[in-house]
């Protein structure tokens, strides 16, 4: 073996332990931070692990960008839903006097809030994109409870890790982690563009995540249930989206 | 690597047959990594874009604004108003994930390749054209060269001519940073980081517009680039660029 070839082989195989042990400490640290998403597994966990991680260590407290009042889209685009089910119909006819919200799970007082209840929370007023995946955006105020409110309100034990969320249309679910769920902009929105929030947009009650696609912004929420892990949930991939092919996090 | 290596040794212990590759082992791995990657870009990029193919310039942007323009194809959403009576298959779930880890692994093969090019001269020596090279009558005749479709031989084929270096340069300084940046704009959480990223574009449309057409000018850079290959002799291009030798470094030895 020449001295050539023996300096190469030894540079390369230091060069790949190196890599392999870097790589190792990485994933450790990923997942000691919470890094990994719930759809972390299979073909394009790598990527998504990767997307996720980087934006949580970048995003964490950053402010979604919002606009001037002269900047809202009019008209807004209300995005095609399914059929709205019998149930909703049926809060619908009582003009949504009845619906409420239910927050269980890791919390020291579960409850079950009606609109009216809601409506007598802090209210916070913001004008922000909303970017489906598709590609197409429109600029709106919202108007809701901070979630972080309602969560104080019901006592969220420190082991809570992620708040699940559920649309009243049937399979309609997501979850988002504390960063997310503890943001000042993500709101349970009952207004916009300073009227009732209409049900095209997700009346009468929404979740606003502002920082996240629109998809992430579930129409007709129903119930919160904070959790310390989404194994439970579903096919415990995080949310419906994962469930037909989407990605859990959707910040891009 | 190979050339501080083989510049290291002495002349007598280089066996007859070995000859500076044409390529060096980097270029060539990242080469065929970005391959991939570009090709596996460009499927989903095309698939996410079927979803909505209208553009517009600004914030924002839907089938309520008018557009900047659209693309006459049917859409896989029954929302958007195309003329076509029909709507594609949902393909966006997979070619999002796919889009986004492939950005990933060319992202890192982009900057493995930067580092490596600087370490070893790659840009100075086989980029940077000469400031001779860079007159109307040089670039001229290099121009006239191509159109009349007559491939560099001999010496010349050892090295790029001007317009390759211009081009290369180009495609790696201006247009792929440009679709990185474009692509990061359209991210809701980075543009709650780095909120200037999208103003300066004029906007998250602007950004998707953008991305578009640079992605438009890299296929085109594409195309051009494997006819020039196919002209100049495929086998022996394709060769050069896996192993590194070239029928012309044969000739040399």
């Amino acid at each position: 073996m020449s001295r050539l070839s023996r300096r190469k082989l030894i540079t390369t195989g230091l060069v790949a332990t190196a890599g392999a042990s870097g790589l190792a400490a990485a994933v450790k640290l990923a997942q000691r931070y919470s890094l990994i998403p719930p759809d972390g597994g299979g073909l394009y966990g790598p990527g998504e692990t990767l997307t996720y991680a980087a934006q949580r260590i970048l995003t964490r407290h950053s402010l979604a960008r919002e606009f001037k009042p002269s900047q809202v889209s009019n008209p807004p685009f209300a995005n095609e839903v399914a059929p709205l089910g019998d149930a909703f119909k049926r809060f619908q006819e009582g003009a949504f006097t009845d619906w409420r919200l239910t927050v269980d799970g890791m919390v020291a007082r579960p409850a079950s809030f009606s609109l009216s209840e809601l409506k007598r929370f802090p209210c916070r007023r913001q004008i922000t994109h909303l970017a489906c995946e598709e590609g197409w955006s429109y600029i709106a105020e919202w108007m809701g409870v901070p979630l972080s409110h309602i969560l104080d309100v019901v006592g969220t034990f420190p082991q809570a890790r992620y708040v699940v969320y559920r649309s009243i249309q049937p399979d309609w679910w997501e979850s988002i982690d504390m960063a997310d769920a503890l943001h000042p902009q993500t709101l349970v929105a009952h207004g916009m563009n300073g009227g009732e929030l209409p049900v095209a947009f997700g009346g009468p009650l929404r979740l606003r995540v502002p920082r996240q696609l629109g998809y992430k912004s579930v129409k007709y929420i129903t119930r919160l249930t904070m959790t310390d892990s989404l194994k439970r949930f579903g096919k415990g991939l995080g949310s419906g989206s994962p469930e037909g092919g989407y990605a859990w996090y959707a910040g891009i | 690597m190979a050339d501080s290596t083989w510049g290291s040794t002495s002349a007598s212990a280089v066996p007859a047959t070995t000859v500076r590759p044409r390529h060096s082992a980097v270029v060539r791995v990242t080469h065929w990594i970005t391959t991939f990657c570009f090709l596996a870009l460009l499927v989903s990029g095309i698939e996410i874009l079927v979803s909505h193919p209208r553009f517009y310039w600004g914030e924002a942007g839907n089938v309520l604004t008018p557009p900047l323009f659209k693309l006459p194809i049917p859409a896989s959403r029954a929302t958007v108003p195309t003329g076509y009576g029909y709507v594609l298959p949902d393909q966006n779930g997979w070619s999002r994930y796919l889009h986004f880890q492939s950005a990933w692994v060319a992202v890192f093969t982009g900057l493995l390749y930067v580092v490596f090019a600087l370490f070893q001269g790659h840009f100075r020596r086989n980029l940077l054209p000469a400031r001779a090279d860079l007159s109307w009558r040089g670039l001229s005749n290099v121009v006239a060269q191509h159109l009349r479709l007559r491939p560099a031989s001999g010496e010349e084929a050892w090295s790029y001519n001007a317009l390759q270096r211009l081009t290369y340069l180009l495609v790696i300084f201006v247009l792929f940073p440009l679709v990185i940046w474009t692509g990061l704009a359209m991210s809701p959480a980075i543009a709650s980081v780095f909120p200037a990223a999208v103003a300066t574009l004029g906007g998250q449309q602007s950004a998707r517009t953008i991305n578009f057409f640079v992605s438009v000018l890299l296929v085109l850079f594409l195309v051009v680039h494997v006819i020039m290959v196919c002209l100049t002799g495929f086998r022996k291009r394709v060769r050069a660029m896996i192993t590194g030798r070239s029928a012309p470094d044969m000739e040399r030895v």
